[in-house]
């Protein structure tokens, strides 16, 4: 699996594409697809695979070097970081509430869904695994 | 790495300003989207940055150098034109065979591999090609060439969806592994705004806009909602288009998001959303829009 492209990505409108493609990767990293110091795509097979310019692949690379989620091996390429998927899902729970309770919470308030209602759906759908 | 500059370059064509005091200056190992509606001047500046025309005035440098005097530093900057002007007669092998002789760092074994890729038969004739498959010889040249300034006029003319998406595919792995200067001139900008890392727009002969196409989109937001809300919430902004259908109104305001905005427009139950680099593009350019 190592080096594997998994990344496969519908660019939306709504945010910069560096952004969605680091967050691709670091789902993948979140999904298991990735071991700890395993090798990651280059920023090349990333760029012609998803069609973008490769500067906008290194920008999102940037970001999850920065981030603590891969580093790189001069020559050798890029590999996920020691604790990399703990960090991501710290950063992801901190944004939780903001990315998807508040927009929900909008969208029922515009349908008139009462709070209670809302929270009997979640109840009943359950847990999605 | 090769930086191709232009200097207050104008050519007029009878009464029309075809390129009117055009100055720009590309960037080593960058990918430019020169981007114009018809009659804009696309085609005519790209001619005159490779000597197929001759401005009335202003200049064009490769390294510092000016084309007009120096004729050998115009083999560092490949033009795949808009049209075959290749000589009638020669078979795509014999021309590919010809290449090095003015682009020396042509690679012929590559060209072979890309005309294998696109399907293209070497021993067809130029001229006798479909629309689609003279783009894709044109496109291969432009590729093979090696040259450190790559100019693409309308590179997908006439390719269905396959090739169109092998063509940008095989470019960003080539400008990976030899970075270039490229400049890709074409209407169809949707599909390769990611592929793009700065844009340059024309209009009527003039540019209207340089700018990192990442830069120029978070420069832009569209905000809908109620009609007299959004107005209202224009009126101290710069709308550079907006369209109205039944209550609604979506608007196109040329600044950046601020949370203040943000704040400003939830009181008036507006919602926001970026826009793609396609219609900043409609909107810079239709006849009514507004220059920034």
């Amino acid at each position: 699996m190592e080096g594997d492209c998994h990344v496969l990505i519908d660019f939306r409108v709504d945010r910069p594409i560096f952004l969605q493609l680091a967050e691709a990767i670091e789902d993948d990293v979140l999904d298991g697809r990735y071991a700890e110091d395993g090798q990651i795509v280059s920023t090349t097979d990333l760029a012609v695979t998803l069609r973008i310019n490769p500067a906008t692949a290194n920008k999102a690379i940037s970001c999850l070097v920065d981030e603590g989620v891969i580093y790189k091996r001069r020559g050798v390429g890029m590999f996920m970081a020691q604790g990399a998927r703990d960090r991501i899902l710290k950063k992801r729970r901190e944004r939780f509430r903001k990315d998807f309770v508040d927009p929900m919470l909008h969208e029922a308030a515009k349908l008139g869904i009462a709070e209670e209602d809302v929270i009997a759906m979640i109840k009943e759908r359950g847990r999605v695994t | 790495m090769t930086t191709i500059a232009v200097k207050n370059l104008s050519k007029r064509f009878g009464a029309i300003r075809a390129v009117d005091d055009v100055s720009l200056t590309l960037e080593p190992g960058k990918i430019y989207g020169l981007l114009g509606r018809n009659g804009a001047g696309k085609t005519t500046l790209l001619n005159l940055m490779t000597k197929k025309l001759f401005p009335d005035c202003g200049e064009v440098t490769v390294d510092g150098r000016n084309i007009a005097l120096h004729d050998a530093v115009l083999s560092q900057v490949y033009h795949m034109t808009d049209k075959n002007y290749f000589p009638s007669g020669l078979q795509v092998r014999t021309l590919f065979r010809w290449c090095p002789t003015f682009y020396p760092q042509f690679d012929l074994t590559y060209a072979e591999s890309l005309a294998a890729k696109f399907a293209l038969a070497q021993h067809s004739i130029p001229k006798q090609l479909s629309t689609g498959y003279s783009t894709i010889l044109r496109a291969i040249m432009a590729l093979a060439s090696n040259a450190p300034v790559v100019l693409f006029d309308e590179p997908v003319l006439g390719l269905d969806a396959v090739h169109r998406d092998l063509l940008y595919r095989e470019l960003i792995a080539n400008y990976s592994q030899k970075p270039k200067t490229i400049v890709i001139s074409t209407h169809l900008i949707d599909e390769v705004a990611e592929v793009l890392e700065d844009v340059i727009v024309l209009r009527e002969g003039r540019i209207a806009l340089q700018q990192p196409v990442e830069d120029l989109l978070e420069g832009v937001y569209a905000v809908a909602g109620a009609t007299d809300k959004v107005n209202a919430f224009i009126a101290e902004r710069t709308d550079i288009g907006s369209e109205t259908l039944g209550g609604t109104t979506s608007a196109m305001v040329m600044s950046r998001l601020t949370s203040a905005d943000r704040q400003a427009g939830e009181q008036l139950n507006l919602e926001f959303s970026r826009v793609t680099l396609q219609r900043v593009f409609i909107a810079l350019t239709n006849q009514q829009g507004v220059l920034p």
